[in-house]
């Protein structure tokens, strides 16, 4: 009797234990979606208080935009939600926030690279052209918050990409202007790397881990050699010659020891150690890096020695991707005027600028790049600009997360010369078609 | 007299057989019979708080997500570019497709990951932690401090020990210039599932060792000093005295670590990074498939890892007897003191 206690006892106990073990992993499931009804054209109605909810301003710039609306709009003030740092865990909870229709979310604060997501699933209201003034903005920004050609989101800020060359060893090897294409660069590295001063250096890093990086990568080396990677309407084109020279550019990076041999674990902070330790002559990074980088304080080796241009390209000059955020409007608020009016002011030339005193994000507006009190303070963005102008947008897709996915996987089996690049690209085109049918 | 309880329960006979000395096993045979009719029922009203709880935490949690996971969400475009969206039964469409195709593959490759991790890991620790509480189990001056300071790993968040072990282990990192090497730990290959498992067992066995610990400190220094007069040497007395003593703790450990290793997530994704062939576990997995929206497949995955480590966690209680809930230790003290009150009754009589 007490015997069959005891194990009934342990067999519950421990079921018990290993379904509280379970909890935690079953817990993703749950929502559920319904059909959705169509959508007549929004009425940009309500007023009141809205949530605007982003990722962490540590520089506290937003912050003071949106004192400045609270102090002229008592009835409609808006809230900071922060949302985690991780951008997984952003789009994760704003999608939960849409699948349940909660009211919480007004204006959302969107990677470019969601739009597109956001946008077909109606979580996000198409906006009135003329609210925004994107006729000022550059032109890829404003490209990159539309999609099927209806804007959805307003540029908040907008990021590409920058190419820093080591100036002290170019004009050492008597190179007077930096490399435009990958044949220049191969040809500089050639005559830099016979220097005394540059012994055991490798030639170019980019960012090459399995990690989103690797996507804005690869875009970049398929768009500078003329190919895509989806067309406007989001059919994937990478099985292409284009696609396939682009894709060689760093498959041969590689396999001719003109990347350092460790660049497959490199993000961005690895790249910024390897040039700023001395260890690469050239580096494709994003433009946060220029302060560390000129750090006087001894903190950076080629402070003062580096230089920056656009990107290489096959021909000319090279394609960057476009990074940065929108602000869209959340259907389910019930204050949709004022956010549309919050998004309006937010967004505005004249709050850019000022946010520009606290905050280095480059803005939408192009003029504020040739502003000479701006230059003065960040004297990359001369050169950003001419990079953002000729930018693409990642792949515009609504399945953007599991087509990043499948580009890391493929490109990653190249570069480590798991698959030759033929099968790479072809496979990425089996599943990135599979992934655009749905 | 403890030790001789003990003794006789840690060898391993069934508690319910245990052949008390001093007469006991008749009398506990009867004990059942002294409990009213009504006390079932109240011992029931008073567990439902508890059950509902569990009942909330527990067993909704699991249904909704074997539920999810027969369902699939439809979704397509409209000629707007708009997603028409909707959850279609699929049956165990979501199940059989673990094991087809590419997906099929994926799920293999990690259930493989996952087995291979936990075996690894927590043979590694076990060895580990044995070693560690063995160490720890001897009179020196600084012990307590010693104590105190192998808690340390296991103290630290897993995420963070994950990055602390990403900059050892990267390209540049301290591994590879102690070891004189170019190894790339954080890319995919079998550096990769190294870094993992040097990591996790850095961070647990000092879990196993200080439970291990725990139990060694009861053994009665008495049995030890019979054991020295009868001339045992040390390795007589670790085989023969300290871990048939320290199964029952030991198992325990052993048992929680598993299930702990069965489910892990953030020390790969951290400190190698998700989607990496290599060290891609169940859980990994499933989150990787919810983050796609992908929930009813999501669902299978986590029901599968349930599934596999209640199979595991069963097992182990049943073929080996760990004994989690203790209830073999509380019958077997229960015992004695009704043979030690019965020892008294006859020594009065």
């Amino acid at each position: 009797m007490r015997q069959r206690r005891h194990t009934w006892q342990t067999l519950i106990t421990t079921t018990a234990l290993v379904t509280a073990a379970a909890v935690g992993l079953t817990a993703c499931g749950g929502s559920s979606a319904e059909p959705k009804a169509a959508q007549s054209a929004p009425a940009f109605e309500g007023k009141g208080p809205i949530n605007y909810v982003s990722s962490r301003d540590a520089s506290g710039a937003a912050n003071k935009s949106i004192e400045e609306w609270n102090a002229a709009h008592p009835e409609e003030k808006v809230t900071f939600i922060e949302l985690p740092d991780s951008a997984d865990q952003q789009r994760q909870q704003l999608i939960q926030n849409a699948q349940i229709k909660s009211d919480t979310f007004s204006v959302l604060n969107l990677d470019v690279v969601w739009n597109s997501e956001f946008a077909a699933n109606k979580w996000v209201l198409p906006l009135p052209e003329d609210a925004i003034s994107t006729d000022k903005m550059i032109p890829a920004t404003v490209d990159a918050a539309k999609y099927r050609d209806t804007l959805y989101g307003a540029p908040y800020y907008t990021d590409g990409a920058l190419f820093y060359f080591r100036q002290d060893l170019l004009t050492a090897a008597g190179i007077a202007a930096p490399p435009k294409t990958w044949d220049e660069m191969k040809a500089a590295c050639e005559k830099v790397l016979a220097l005394p001063d540059a012994a055991g250096m490798s030639c170019y890093a980019g960012q090459f881990d399995k990690n989103e990086a690797l996507t804005v990568n690869f875009s970049e080396a398929v768009a500078s050699a003329g190919g895509t990677v989806v067309d406007a309407e989001g059919k994937p084109t990478v099985d292409t010659p284009e696609a396939k020279e682009g894709l060689n550019l760093l498959v041969d990076g590689f396999k001719e020891g003109l990347f350092p041999s460790d660049a497959i674990t490199y993000l961005e902070e690895q790249g910024r150690r390897a040039f700023q330790d001395g260890k690469v002559v050239f580096l494709r990074n994003w433009p946060f890096l220029y302060s560390s980088l000129s750090a006087t304080d001894g903190s950076s080796k080629v402070a003062g020695k580096f230089g920056i241009t656009s990107i290489p390209g096959t021909d000319s000059t090279g394609v960057s991707t476009l990074g940065g955020r929108n602000l869209a409007v959340s259907p389910f608020t019930p204050n949709k005027a004022t956010a549309l009016e919050f998004i309006k002011f937010f967004t505005s030339e004249e709050q850019a600028r000022k946010r520009l005193e606290l905050s280095s994000r480059a803005p939408a507006y192009a003029a504020l790049y040739e502003d000479p009190a701006v230059v003065a303070k960040r004297p990359f963005f001369p050169t950003l600009l001419e990079s953002l102008e000729n930018a693409q947008p990642r792949p515009k897709v609504v399945q953007y997360g599991a087509t990043t996915k499948a580009i890391q996987e493929e490109a990653y089996a190249a570069l480590t010369g798991e698959k030759d690049t033929d099968s790479a690209l072809k496979d990425m085109q089996a599943k990135l078609e599979e992934l655009s049918a749905k | 007299m403890t030790t001789a309880a003990n003794l006789d329960h840690k060898a391993g006979s069934p508690p319910g057989r245990s052949s008390g000395k001093h007469g006991s096993a008749p009398k506990t045979a009867t004990k059942n019979a002294g409990r009213t009719p009504g006390e079932g029922r109240m011992a029931a009203l008073l567990l439902s708080p508890t059950l509902l709880v569990l009942a909330l935490v527990i067993a909704y949690p699991l249904i909704s997500a074997i539920h999810q996971s027969l369902y699939r969400a439809q979704s397509g475009l409209d000629a707007d570019g708009f997603v028409t969206e909707g959850e279609a039964f699929v049956g165990l469409a979501n199940y059989s497709d673990l094991f087809v195709g590419e997906s099929g593959q994926r799920f293999l490759n990690a259930f493989g990951n996952t087995t291979f991790f936990t075996v690894t890991t927590v043979l590694l620790e076990t060895i580990l932690g044995l070693a560690l509480a063995l160490a720890m189990n001897r009179a020196f001056k600084g012990r307590s401090f010693l104590r105190a300071s192998i808690l340390v790993p296991w103290a630290v968040p897993t995420a963070v020990s994950g990055l602390l072990w990403r900059w050892i282990f990267q390209s540049d990192g301290i591994a590879n210039s102690l070891l004189g090497s170019e190894i790339l730990w954080t890319a995919e290959g079998t550096a990769s599932k190294v870094a993992v498992i040097v990591a996790e067992v850095w961070k647990t066995a000092p879990f196993i060792g200080l439970l291990v610990l725990a139990g060694m400190q009861i053994i009665p220094e008495e049995v030890y000093e019979a054991a020295k007069i009868d001339g045992a040497g040390w390795w007589r007395q670790l085989g023969s005295i300290t871990l048939p003593l320290v199964k029952p703790t030991l198992l325990v450990a052993v048992l929680f670590r598993m299930l702990d290793a069965l489910r892990m997530f953030d020390l790969p994704f951290v400190l190698i990074g998700p989607g990496k062939e290599s060290v891609e576990t169940l859980s990994m997995l499933a989150w990787d498939e919810s983050n796609q929206l992908r929930y009813g497949s999501a669902s299978a995955f986590a029901v599968v890892l349930f599934l596999y480590v209640a199979a595991v966690a069963i097992v182990f209680v049943k073929v080996l007897g760990a004994d989690v809930t203790g209830a073999r230790q509380l019958g077997a003290k229960r015992r004695e003191r009704k043979a030690n009150r019965t020892q008294k009754a006859e020594a009065t009589r």
